[in-house]
């Protein structure tokens, strides 16, 4: 059913069967639309014919979707799936290896007086607190992800923004999350921010390891690519810059760098997630999501989660395809956590600050 | 392990309904005069929630009557002072609205989600709207201090109960008239709550007077002599009927009849959008909406994507309990709309049209219908010419805006339209084409109390809401 959808972004003959984005079939697949990607006007007429988006009808869907109650088992189900989805983030200038070290070992532990929470999906961290992370997480199953490509303006010079990448993916990053260059982006230059992704993750394969195989220790780290959707600014915009990092090879997209005034919203990522499902239909290529920034509740997470949910179902409902970027959200997660188990509501000092 | 939603049903406990219920007539609760009663069910249960009185034309008589002696005063006082009283009644509305809301589902049928999100807020907005005119009718472009009709009996739907009271009764207190109201028959409770409110805001006695019963209280009411205005909204047939009888006599009639609205998709539409746009514009209060997008229009070229789409999404819609907060498509109002949305769909079929409908598990008590759709469908068909009134689209196709324009207005009704596109100019020049009284674009069903509503052609005459809506109830 949901080929026939896709007819209008590249002619299949058969219905595709899911690939990851960073499996070893995902090129091919992506060379299946190689034509809209061969040149600037191809790439641009690609991106331009896409359906618009209508502001009011797509914030009133992400409104209403805002409104399910999520109760009970349900309710359980999501906080630890939640959990399990944070990319638990310091990015700070003042960040030291004490403090990440102290991250790395909430992200393992997240509930020090209940050892059955699970634990995160990855700490994330400028690209010189890397090897300390992955020092600190060892063999915990906690990724690394890192910064990388100047973050967060992305205002760099294109051999620095790679060597910044090599850099992270050297010392050990599982993952990499790297800003587009907006200003590009902006001024029409789409080509231009399409082969600076495609740059950078070739740049993430890891030298001597074998590239885009299973994530883990000698494989390539998996692309995030972050659009700042705050300056970007338009929702036409955003369905557009969204087909074209998935094109170019991203593994995740994601909305913020948690930097700017106006980071993840829900409308936007609904917008992201459309993008990713009409993607699938077209490629069969499966990406992830990503939004940061902004989301610090348990009920503003079970509201993305639910957007996942009806969006692009229960395939994208584990960390492997959706991850909230997001440093106090855990915290609200645990005590609503503790709440349903013990029915009694605890309060900040019977969770970790870190 | 899936994301399966827990139920999440709103309390039922913050609604207190009695065994029984009389007319409000003159300030007070009180039998029929010959004691006859009906049971009200909710649709979702078949469960009985309360009797209701039958009224008899001698209780009409008496209704007009308290209409008629309340009239003096109400129409005589300052436009401030009755802006007061509707103020106070939008206000307790809005305290209340948790308590109607929770009612209106249990009588109607409809979700709690829309009962809370869409019926309550536009009911509180319109008292709260009309309020505002009371006191500046001498602005509203009919000259100087425009005298009210006088008595104004009412007659409305069981869609939305208590918006309809609400569209009847705003405009007709805020311009100095008094009502006679018949809700529908299968949904009295939520107007006779309202009768409380109206105590409750120390309206004066027989401003507003409540009487239920079947079509025979309805006839009686709209039949009688002492009445000068007539508003009905219902079905085509019996505002037909009420056309005739009124026919020769001075009473000033406004009708909002039914609708086989059109929604058309051009193929530069907001697709994504555009498929929330149908689901809305059908499915919203299981269909049973007079301005309902009931035919699909869809540009060839991007018919294919948009039904894909648009299955993919209907298979998402949760149908059940109407107190669930989860719920999308609730309970159809009565076995009797059930019979006809049923037989109006197997004609659909029979004629050879093409049924879809996603997998659904329906309750085994109640009254339920699927979401369902209709391809291959051509203007020949029935199911593309006469209004279903329940969830049930019709999806036909055009090639040229101009052919868009021909096969939307190719109907005997006239009451909404809908356009998707990203273009402009296109979406005017289709606007001043289509032959409707509300034409939506880029969105669909959406209300306000300051936009005028109503047909048409055979979907009724006079406008609701907005400064339009006063002249219904004013001697102009």
């Amino acid at each position: 059913m949901t080929w026939r959808y896709a007819r209008r972004y590249a002619p299949l003959v058969t219905m595709p069967i899911t690939v990851p984005a960073y499996g070893k079939e995902a090129a091919g697949r992506l060379a299946s639309m190689a034509d809209v990607t061969a040149d600037d006007g191809a790439l641009r007429r690609f991106l331009h014919g896409l359906p618009g988006v209508d502001a009011v009808g797509l914030e009133a869907r992400a409104a209403t979707l805002g409104t399910r109650s999520i109760k009970t088992t349900a309710k359980a189900y999501a906080i630890d799936l939640a959990i399990s989805m944070i990319d638990l983030t310091t990015l700070e200038g003042a960040d030291t290896p004490g403090k990440v070290r102290a991250l790395c070992a909430k992200g393992i532990h997240p509930d020090p007086t209940d050892r059955t929470s699970p634990k995160v999906a990855a700490i994330c961290v400028y690209p010189d607190m890397v090897a300390t992370a992955k020092e600190a997480l060892g063999d915990s199953g906690v990724h690394v992800a890192s910064v990388a490509t100047a973050f967060p303006a992305g205002r760099a010079a294109l051999p620095v923004k790679l060597a910044d990448t090599r850099d992270a993916v050297a010392a050990g990053a599982d993952e990499i999350d790297m800003v587009i260059d907006r200003g590009a982006f902006l001024s029409g230059r789409y080509m231009e921010v399409f082969e600076e992704i495609k740059a950078v993750k070739e740049a993430c394969a890891r030298p001597g390891g074998t590239s885009q195989t299973e994530s883990g220790g000698g494989s390539a780290a998996h692309l995030k690519v972050i659009f700042e959707t705050g300056e970007l600014q338009t929702y036409d915009n955003v369905r557009r810059v969204s087909w074209l990092a998935m094109l170019a090879g991203a593994d995740f997209i994601k909305t913020s760098t948690g930097k700017v005034a106006v980071n993840a919203t829900p409308p936007v990522t609904l917008l992201m997630l459309e993008a990713v499902r009409d993607f699938h239909a077209a490629t069969g290529v499966q990406v992830g999501v990503k939004p940061a920034g902004g989301i610090r509740t348990t009920k503003d997470a079970i509201k993305y989660l639910v957007m996942v949910n009806e969006t692009l179902g229960e395939r994208w409902l584990t960390a492997d395809w959706f991850r909230f970027g997001a440093s106090s959200l855990l915290n609200d997660l645990l005590m609503q956590r503790q709440k349903l188990s013990t029915g009694r509501y605890s309060g900040p000092d019977y969770v970790t600050v870190d | 392990m899936t994301f399966d939603y827990a139920p999440a049903p709103e309390s039922r406990a913050v609604v207190d309904i009695a065994p029984s219920y009389g007319l409000f007539i003159d300030g007070e609760f009180a039998p029929a005069c010959d004691g006859k009663v009906f049971k009200t069910v909710s649709p979702s249960s078949e469960e009985v929630l309360s009797e209701v009185a039958q009224a008899h034309a001698d209780d009409v008589d008496r209704a007009v009557k308290a209409a008629r002696k309340a009239f003096e005063k109400w129409s005589a006082l300052p436009g401030a002072e009755r802006a007061k009283y509707l103020f106070r009644i939008a206000r307790i509305i809005q305290e209340r609205s948790r308590e109607l809301a929770v009612l209106e589902s249990l009588d109607n049928g409809k979700p709690i989600r829309e009962s809370r999100d869409a019926d309550l807020p536009l009911v509180a907005a319109h008292f709260f709207y009309y309020a505002g005119w009371a006191d500046k009718l001498d602005h509203a472009g009919y000259g100087q201090n425009p005298r009210p009709l006088g008595v104004a009996g009412q007659v409305i739907p069981w869609n939305f109960p208590l918006l309809m009271l609400a569209w009847k009764i705003a405009p007709a207190l805020a311009t100095g008239n008094t009502v006679v109201l018949k809700p529908a028959e299968t949904t009295p409770l939520s107007a006779l709550f309202f009768a409380d409110i109206c105590r409750q805001a120390g309206l004066p006695k027989g401003v507003v007077n409540i009487i239920t019963g079947d079509g025979s209280t309805g006839a009686a009411l709209v039949a009688h002599p002492d009445i000068n205005k007539v508003a009905f909204t219902g079905s085509t047939e019996v505002g037909k009927a009420i056309a005739r009888t009124v026919a020769g006599t001075d009473k000033k009639l406004t009708l909002e009849l039914g609708g086989k609205a059109a929604n058309i998709v051009f193929d530069d539409a907001p697709i994504d959008q555009a498929v929330e746009g149908i689901v809305n514009g059908i499915f919203f209060n299981q269909g049973h909406v007079c301005c309902a997008g009931s035919r699909l229009l869809v540009q060839e070229s991007v018919q294919d994507e948009l039904l894909d789409a648009l299955k993919r999404r209907m298979q998402t819609l949760r149908v059940g309990d109407p107190l669930d907060k989860n719920t999308d498509i609730g309970a159809i109002n009565s076995a009797e709309q059930l019979a006809r949305i049923t037989a109006l769909v197997d004609a659909g079929e029979a004629e050879g049209a093409e049924r879809w409908a996603p997998a659904c598990e329906l309750p085994g008590s109640g009254y339920w219908f699927a979401p369902t759709l209709f391809t291959g469908v051509t203007q020949a068909h029935r199911i593309a010419r006469e209004e279903i009134f329940g969830p049930v689209l019709s999806v036909l196709t055009f090639r040229t805006p101009a052919e868009a324009v021909e096969k939307a207005n190719n109907t005997p009704y006239g009451l909404s339209a809908g356009i998707w596109t990203e273009k402009g100019s296109r979406m005017l020049w289709m606007a001043s084409k289509l032959r409707a009284g509300v034409i939506w674009s880029n969105t669909f069903n959406k209300f306000d109390p300051a936009s005028p509503f109503g047909g048409y052609k055979e979907s009724g005459f006079g406008r609701e809401g907005g400064r339009h809506g006063l002249e219904a109830y004013l001697n102009v």
